[in-house]
Parts: structure tokens; C-alpha cells; sequence
């Protein structure tokens, strides 16, 4: 047993299994499950930050992601100067006003004294507000969305380097973290979780249906990359070298290096965010965060500022959530709002965090890669095994296309089966929290 | 005068009447969110596919009787299936405490814990769910559609505007009405439902008073259970059946429960009404109402529409958000920590 | 022969001891009375004798019966009852709710019971519908030691009951357990207030770090000079 939970055999482990894919079904393929494996990783990174080391319940990872990969958007697509032309005044016009009201809200509850008027005064400001900016919001939309819909339709983004959206991502959900941190957190830990999932679904329907923004499902394809296309390559003298030398056809290599080179970006960023978690951890900083969640009421007798330091905490784990968000939109070199899941982007990470081991960063990283070579892997084992069980029904027979037709639901019900075993049986994780005292006796 | 008479119908077609039933349907599955909370002191993440799973069992049962060839006039089968859904609902809820929720009791988890579980309850649930049923939407409202149609009331009034109830949403209202009032009734008068309010007031004090803990911890999943299958069977019989709606639902329950005070039964059927019409009535189109009610020339143009019913969830959890600002434990009030 | 008697108990809250080789004896129709100085155990040595702390050494027995192994839901049963220090009372339930949940392991109609403890608290008729939450810290305290009457016990413990109460409602409140002890209940409770509470007591224990120190009645406790220099202030 105790071999079973040393991290190098665990991780040696992974590796092994990511070979025999690489060898029984395809190289790129164990490359996908490697790249999508890290950004995973640093999503679990992410999560665990805000439950291992502050003990706070983050449901809405998917909105994190999300912001992140819509930032990839807005940095790195393309401007559209006619739909800005078309409606960008009255856009920013709107903003303006808005803007405006909130400003006069905040000055007004400042200067004036709390009472009744003053509330009267703060809801007709923003009703006035409301008022104006709503027709001008719509006139712009309209305007925005005419333009050349089937290509655009939207105000595009700034056409700057999609790398730096990376950086820039973190910081918007940072922003966004901030608000709803505001708010949620001091409060039960339950309310911070039916808070970001929320928060969760509305970011998805804003990206759905707020067309002028992110072309809403009509996704934006096409994002510029930061590696090498694969018809470049192709071309290049040393890559058909090497797939000469290797035995493979040009074509395959150039797939191969592309996806190389995005595990090898990925692997950077999520080492650096490694380095600097435990650095962090191991710091009183990190001592003291886990001090707060082991006994949040000595802490606050302390005179720690308790909820100050979980809002300082909840921005940087959700910052790290949006960053492999941004990352993902990267990889895909598209945009797609449809495809943000709470299972796949909020439970599925939180499962990593959890059969990984909560408040080890190692561990996150551990679950990251094998939860996410598990859920891929568990589609086609999954539906063989479920093939196998139906074939004494006869062809045609009506059970036996019920089951086979809904089949693909049971990785909901496999996923949930795995959280439910990982916390009865191993909940401390695959690589457990190191035990440092921090009772402070 | 004819103009403000239409106005008025309008509004009660398009807001009061859906609000009123969106409301009962809301408050149900608030209530089982609330007495779970109250009893078993965590925040059930499971309970909207517990409703889906109630509402599924009805559908089968419902099915079931349709294949003996019985129906039962305007009354949708499905309501006479009810006592049978919930029963398996029943069975269904006993098993999952027993297999895995007693498990964290005994040992005491936090209830953070807890919550976390009843997440991964949740995913097995709907992954079952949607293998059983299969993901599709399905309509199985077999009764009589209307109990008043618009036309009627025009003809009767001899206005242009008329309300249209479905035999659906007077059902929601009758039997919500029924489920609660009982509900209510034994809590506050059966000597079980007042040791299940004393255990939630004060669990030691409970204890020492000789109240067995299993019993009430049990009651409580029954009568959540129940409200559960009827609170969804009566969403289905309204709307339609869908899986995966009731993943959205959670938000606006939840909200319900929260702004009405998390622990207090009353809170949750206030919160269920307030949250209900709160989102009819801000994605409600006004257009028509201000051509009855403002002189021409103001009338605008376009949707006059707080907002798109693409946002409808936004909107419990904005009021979710206000009440936590301002008053964190709810209009009446609930527990803290 | 003593009704309760806990003999040579030792333990603790899993961690070191807290109370040892402890002692305390009290019989029906008795006032005992615990008192010492801050963290001298006299709230755990009362725990013990609920059953709700784990005993390494020593027994406690009730009548003829040993119930150092039964739940504190099982020594309700037996015929004890006790009225906890803080959140005794159902807050959002009404005082005659708080008296009817003392007695839902007794079959039969409450009235008679209920009847009783109204005599003996005449405050708590008038409130009978209003929350318990909302009363009075004193009119607290009597829902508690109301509810801790339902079961009919045969013996009753208090764990300072005259905690944050004015001197004129800890008088009152004293008076009423006097009565309570003579329909031939026993009654032991720890208590802050030890000069007071010894003017009452039949028995007195004085508790020092979780053993006896002192243990003689009341009256003779208060005469001591010993005990009147470390543990009443003069």
C-alpha cells in the first residue's frame, strides 16, 4: 500500500499508461489527452487553492473557465471596424451612462445619510440610468449584430497576440472574482457555493446569447495560434528530415511537433503556477491560510482578518481557473459558449482536486492528469463494456437500443460514483495533505 | 375604462395566473431544501434531481396505467400515479441516506462535507436518470388542457383581452395547497412534526430530551421526498419533462429558500412566490400592457422587457445576491452559522 | 445509601484527565450542590454523571441499577434529567411546545405534568404561546428547568442555573428548586453563585482540579474558614 501512495511510482504510473496509448492507439492522441491532462491540472491548481489551503467552496469553475477563454476572444480575434463603426458609439455611450449611474449611486450613499429617501434616490438614479441606457444598448446591439453575420456580427477582438490573453484572462476573472468574493464570502461556506454556481450559469448564458460580445453560439472560429500551423511545417526541410528518420508520413510529424509544442507551453505555465503554489504554501502566508481553515474562529480571535484573506485567496485560485481557460480556448483555436458544462468544467475539476488530494498541490496536479485520462478513456471502455453486457439481447430488440442509445449518460452517474467513493474511502486524496500542525499548540 | 379592464386581464393572464403556479411549484422544492437543511444541516445539492427523479417515476407509473388502458377523465393520469412516485422516491431517498449520508452523520463531517456528497449524489442521480428515461423531452399531461380558455372570457366580457387557465396550473395550485397546509399542519400540531422542529431549534437539547435522531433525520427525507415528487410532477404535468431542467431549477429553489430564511418553512414558501414572480414579472414584454394603459403617442416601440427570459435564472440569483447583502438571514428569519 | 452516586470517577475528553478519583452523592429529596473555582471541573464532573463523557475509572449508579454504560438518552429513561448551562431552551418553539418536547418519551396526555410545572411557574402560563426565544433570560431558565421536570424525574441537574440572572431572579429561582426538592426529587447542580447556592444546600462539594476538596452540608461548608478564605471571598 505505501508504494501505491509514493508520488513518484504514482506518477510514473501515468506516464506508463500515456505510452501504452501512445502505442496502442495513436501518438496524438496520447499528446491530446496530455495537453488537455496539464490544462486540467492547472485548473485542479486553481480549484485547490481556494479548497485546500482556505477551505472555500468554489462551484463555478466553468464561469472562470469561461471568462478565460472569452478574453482569448477579445485579445486575439480580429477587430471588426465596421461593426465598431456601425454601433460602437452608441456601446460605449451606454457603457457611459451606466458607468455614470453607478458613480452618482456611490457619491449619493457617501454624502447623503442612510435613509429612506436616500434608497428612493439610489433606485431612481439607476431606473433613469436603465431608462437611457437600455434603447441605446439595443439600437447598438442591432447594429453590431447586422453587420456581415454570417462571418462577424460582433465587435471582434483586439488582434494582439492570443498568448497574452493568457495573462489578461486572469486578470478579468480576478475582477469578477472580486465582486462576487464581496459579496459571498463571510458568509456560510454555502452560500459562496450557490454563488459562483450561479454566477457560473449566468457568465455561460451572457457568452450564449450576447451575440455583439463573443458571437454567442454562433462561436468564433479560426483564433490565431502560438505555435506553427501544421501546413507550415509540412513544408519545413527538417521536419520531413525527421519523419523520415522516424518512420513517419509528414503529415503525422507535423501534428505530433504542433501538439508538442502546446504541452511543452502548457507544462511551462503550469510548472511556474507548481513553483510558485508551494512557494506560497510553504510560506507563513500559506501557514497561516491553513491555520484560518482548520480554526477560523481562533484565527478571527487572533485578529486575523479572515475574510479579507479569503477574498485574497478566492481572486488568485479563480485567476488560475480563467488562465487554463483561456489556455483551452487556445488549444481549440475556437470559442464555443455551447460546450462549457457545469460536469466537465466545474465537477469534473473538483473531482481531480478531490482523488488527488485536497491541499497538495502535487496532488491537484496528479488528479488533473489522471482524471482526465480517465474521462476520456472511459467513453469507449465504458460503452464496450456496456456492448458486451447487451450482446445476449437480440438484434433489434428494444431494451437493447435503450440501453445502447443511452449509454453515454452513465458517465454522469460514473463520474458522481467516483466523487462519492473518493470521499468515502480515500478522502485525504492519493496524495495527501502533508500534516504540519498548525493548531499552534 | 375598457382599456384598463383589458390591461388588467392581460396582466393577470401573462403574470398573476403562470406566477401564482411557478410560485407553488418553487415553494415545494424549496420546502424539502429547507426541511433537509434544517434536520440534516447541509445545503442539498441532490434535490433537484430528486424532484426529476419523482417526476420520472411518475411518468413511468403513468405509463404504466395508460398501458392498462385506464385514464381518468380531465384528471391527468400522472396525478392519480402521484402516490406510487412517491413511494419509490421514498425508497429511493432511504437507500441513499442509509448507503452513503449516514456514513458522514455518524462521523459528524462538516457540512461542507456533506455538501460536496450530496453534489456527487446528484450526478449519479441524473446519470441515472437519463439512461433510464433517456435525456428527451417528454409530455405526459393526459387531462382536460383548459380550465378557462381566453376566448370564453372575451366572449363573457365582451373585452379583447381573456385569461386562460390550464387544468394544469389549477391543479399545481390545489394540490400545492393541500401538500403545504398538511406539511404545515404537522409540524405545528403532530407531536412528530413539533420533535422534528425541536430537533432542528436544538439538536442537544433534542437529544436530551430523549428524541431519537435516526427517526426524525429519516421523517425528513420522507416528507422531502415528497414534496419533491409532487413539486415535479406538478412542474412536468405545466411545462414538460426534461432532465436536465431540473439542474437549472436548483437555482432558482435554492434562492427561494435562502431569501425566505434557510430553516423556515413559512420563509420557503414566501421566498418561492417572491422569487416566481420576480422572474415572470421582469421578463414579462410590457409592450401591450402601455398601448392599454398610456396615451398613444407615449406607447414605445420594440419590447419593452427588463430583460430577455434567456436571463430568467439571473434573476433569482440577483435577488439571491440583493438579500444577502441586506439581509443575510433571509425575510424571516432562517439559521446562520 | 445515596439515589446518584458517581464514586472514584476519572476521566476526561479523550485527551488528558480532567476529573480524579471524584466523588458525588446525592438522594432523593437532597440538594448537592458542586461549587469551586474557575476550570475545577465541576461542569464535566456533572457530564460524567450524564454519561456524557467517557469514564476510564469509577461507576455511577442510580437507585440499585449501574448505569456507567448507558447513553445520556438512556439515563433520561432511567429517570434523570438535566438542564444544560446555555442553549437549553427550543427558541423558535412555544413555552408549552418546550414543556411537551421534555416529555415525549412518557406515554399518555402531558396536561397533568404540564399543570404542575405552571404552578410551580406562574410566569410561564401567561407566556404558554410565546416563544421560548423570546423570553427573558429568568423566564429562560424556567421553560428549561420546566422541560427537565416533564419526565417526572427522580432525579434533576442543573448546570448553573443562575447564570447571567439578576440576584432577585436567582432568589426566586432558588426557591422553586427548594420546591421542587421536597415533592422528593433529587436535585444536584453546579453552581458560580457557591455562597448562595450552600444557603440551600443540603450537601456541598467543593471541587479542586477535578478532585474533592471539601465535602460536608451546605451550612457546615459555609461555616468552615478554610472554605470561606479560598472559595467565597472571606
Amino acid at each position: 500500500m505505501k508504494t501505491l501512495r509514493n508520488p513518484f511510482f504514482l506518477f510514473g504510473a501515468y506516464g506508463v499508461c500515456l505510452v501504452l496509448i501512445a502505442l496502442l492507439q495513436s501518438v496524438q492522441l496520447a499528446l491530446g489527452i496530455l495537453g488537455l491532462g496539464l490544462i486540467s491540472a492547472i485548473m485542479a491548481l486553481g480549484i485547490n487553492i481556494q479548497w485546500g489551503y482556505a477551505g472555500l467552496l468554489n462551484i463555478g469553475a466553468m464561469g472562470f473557465a469561461a471568462i478565460g477563454g472569452a478574453t482569448a476572444v477579445w485579445v486575439a480575434a480580429d477587430p471588426v471596424p465596421a461593426a465598431w463603426s456601425a454601433g460602437g458609439a452608441d456601446l460605449l455611450l451606454a457603457l457611459f451612462v451606466v458607468l455614470g449611474a453607478v458613480v452618482i449611486i456611490l457619491v449619493l450613499n457617501r454624502v447623503m445619510p442612510s435613509s429612506a429617501f436616500q434608497k428612493i434616490c439610489t433606485l431612481a438614479v439607476g431606473l433613469l440610468a436603465f431608462v437611457i441606457a437600455r434603447p441605446l444598448f439595443g439600437k447598438a446591439v442591432e447594429a453590431i449584430e447586422a453587420v456581415d453575420p454570417a462571418l462577424s456580427g460582433y465587435l471582434g477582438g483586439l488582434g494582439a497576440p492570443i498568448l497574452l490573453s493568457w495573462m489578461i484572462g486572469a486578470l478579468v476573472a480576478a475582477g469578477a472574482a472580486w465582486v462576487i468574493g464581496k459579496i459571498a464570502l463571510g458568509l456560510r461556506a454555502d452560500y459562496l457555493a450557490i454563488a459562483t454556481l450561479g454566477i457560473a450559469e449566468i457568465v455561460v448564458a451572457i457568452l450564449k446569447h450576447e451575440d455583439w460580445l463573443t458571437r454567442g453560439v454562433k462561436n468564433v472560429v479560426g483564433l490565431p495560434r502560438p505555435v506553427p500551423y501544421e501546413v507550415d511545417l509540412v513544408e519545413m526541410p527538417w521536419v520531413l528530415s525527421l519523419s523520415n528518420t522516424l518512420g513517419t508520413s509528414a503529415d503525422d510529424m507535423a501534428a505530433i511537433l504542433v501538439r508538442l509544442s502546446y504541452c511543452v507551453l502548457f507544462a511551462v505555465v503550469l510548472l511556474a503556477l507548481l513553483w510558485l503554489s508551494e512557494v506560497a504554501l510553504r510560506a507563513p502566508w500559506g501557514r497561516m491560510m491553513r491555520a484560518i481553515r482548520d480554526n477560523e474562529v481562533a484565527a478571527r480571535a487572533m485578529g486575523k482578518n479572515v475574510t479579507k484573506l479569503h477574498l485574497r485567496v478566492f481572486i488568485l485560485g479563480s485567476a488560475v481557473v480563467a488562465m487554463a481557460g483561456a489556455m483551452l480556448v487556445t488549444l481549440d483555436g475556437q470559442f464555443t459558449p455551447g460546450t462549457y458544462q457545469p460536469l466537465r468544467f466545474t465537477f469534473l475539476i473538483w473531482i481531480m482536486v478531490i482523488i488527488g488530494g485536497s491541499g497538495n498541490n502535487w496532488g491537484a496536479l496528479l488528479g488533473g492528469l489522471v482524471i482526465w485520462m480517465f474521462w476520456v478513456e472511459a467513453e469507449p471502455i465504458g460503452l464496450a463494456i456496456v456492448s458486451l453486457l447487451v450482446a445476449v439481447l437480440p438484434e433489434g430488440n428494444e431494451i437493447r437500443d435503450h440501453i445502447l442509445g443511452n449509454a453515454a449518460q452513465m458517465r454522469l452517474a460514473l463520474m458522481g460514483a467516483l466523487l462519492l467513493l473518493a470521499l468515502r474511502f480515500t478522502p485525504r486524496g492519493l496524495i495527501p495533505e502533508r500534516q504540519v500542525d498548525t493548531r499552534g499548540r | 375604462m375598457q382599456d384598463y379592464a383589458n390591461a388588467a386581464l392581460l396582466l393577470t393572464n401573462y403574470l398573476v395566473v403562470p406566477g401564482i403556479a411557478y410560485g407553488c411549484q418553487l415553494a415545494l422544492g424549496a420546502l424539502g431544501v429547507t426541511l433537509i437543511f434544517s434536520v440534516l444541516r447541509f445545503s442539498n445539492f441532490a434535490h433537484g434531481e430528486l424532484m426529476s427523479a419523482g417526476t420520472m417515476f411518475a411518468i413511468f407509473a403513468t405509463w404504466g396505467f395508460q398501458a392498462m388502458g385506464l385514464s381518468f377523465g380531465p384528471v391527468p393520469t400522472a396525478l392519480v400515479a402521484l402516490p406510487f412516485a412517491i413511494l419509490a422516491s421514498i425508497a429511493v431517498v432511504l437507500l441513499t441516506d442509509k448507503a452513503i449520508y449516514r456514513f458522514y452523520r455518524i462521523k459528524r463531517s462538516d457540512p461542507v462535507i456533506l455538501l460536496i456528497v450530496s453534489i456527487g449524489v446528484m450526478f449519479v442521480m441524473a446519470g441515472l436518470i437519463r439512461f433510464l428515461i433517456g435525456p428527451d423531452d417528454r409530455t405526459f399531461n393526459d387531462g382536460a388542457r383548459f380550465i378557462l380558455k381566453a376566448r370564453e372570457v372575451k366572449d363573457y366580457l365582451g373585452l379583447s383581452e381573456g385569461v386562460t387557465i390550464k387544468t394544469s396550473q389549477a391543479i399545481t395550485v390545489l394540490v400545492a395547497s393541500i401538500a403545504a397546509g398538511l406539511l404545515f399542519w404537522f409540524l405545528e400540531k403532530t407531536k412528530t412534526g413539533k420533535m422534528m422542529r425541536a430537533f432542528s431549534d436544538n439538536e442537544d437539547l433534542a437529544l436530551l430530551s430523549g428524541i431519537n435522531p435516526e427517526r426524525i433525520v429519516k421523517l425528513a427525507w420522507v416528507l422531502a421526498a415528497v414534496l419533491a415528487t409532487i413539486a415535479g410532477t406538478l412542474y412536468g404535468l405545466d411545462k414538460s419533462y426534461k432532465p436536465f431542467v431540473f439542474q437549472q431549477l436548483l437555482l432558482p429553489i435554492f434562492a427561494a429558500a435562502i431569501v425566505g430564511g434557510l430553516g423556515n418553512p413559512l420563509g420557503a414558501v414566501i421566498g418561492g412566490f417572491v422569487i416566481a414572480f420576480s422572474e415572470v414579472a421582469l421578463t414579462y414584454a410590457y409592450t401591450k400592457f402601455l398601448a392599454y394603459t398610456l396615451p398613444p403617442a407615449w406607447v414605445p416601440d420594440g419590447l419593452v422587457q427588463f430583460l430577455p427570459t434567456d436571463y430568467k435564472f439571473a434573476i433569482s440569483f440577483v435577488i439571491l445576491v440583493l438579500i444577502l447583502l441586506y439581509r443575510p438571514t433571509g425575510i424571516l428569519r432562517g439559521k446562520t452559522l | 445509601m445515596s439515589y446518584l452516586k458517581g464514586e472514584g470517577m476519572t476521566g476526561g475528553y479523550g485527551g488528558a484527565d480532567i476529573l480524579h478519583d471524584c466523588s458525588i452523592s446525592v438522594d432523593k429529596g437532597e440538594i448537592a450542590v458542586i461549587v469551586g473555582p474557575n476550570g475545577a471541573g465541576k461542569s464535566t464532573a456533572m457530564k460524567a454523571l450524564f454519561g456524557m463523557l467517557n469514564l476510564r475509572e469509577g461507576a455511577v449508579t442510580l437507585g440499585e441499577t449501574d448505569v456507567t454504560h448507558l447513553t445520556p438518552q438512556a439515563r433520561v429513561e432511567a429517570g434523570m434529567s438535566f438542564v444544560p448551562q446555555v442553549r437549553n431552551v427550543f427558541p423558535t418553539m412555544s413555552v408549552e411546545e418546550n414543556l411537551e418536547m421534555g416529555g415525549v418519551l412518557r406515554d399518555g396526555p402531558l396536561t397533568e405534568t404540564i399543570e404542575e410545572v405552571y404552578e410551580l411557574f406562574p410566569a410561564l402560563r401567561e407566556k404558554r404561546h410565546q416563544h421560548a426565544g423570546e423570553l427573558s433570560g429568568g423566564q429562560r431558565q424556567q421553560v428549561a428547568v420546566g422541560r427537565a421536570l416533564m419526565t417526572r424525574p427522580k432525579l434533576l441537574m442543573l448546570d448553573e442555573p443562575t447564570a447571567g440572572v439578576s440576584p432577585v431572579v436567582m432568589d426566586e429561582l432558588f426557591d422553586r428548586i427548594i420546591e421542587v426538592a421536597r415533592t422528593g426529587i433529587a436535585i444536584l447542580m453546579v453552581e458560580q453563585n457557591a455562597r448562595q447556592a450552600l444557603e440551600i444546600a443540603d450537601k456541598g462539594y467543593v471541587l479542586v482540579q477535578g478532585s474533592n476538596r471539601f465535602t460536608d452540608t451546605g451550612a457546615a461548608l459555609l461555616a468552615d474558614p478554610d472554605v470561606r478564605k479560598s472559595f467565597l471571598g472571606g
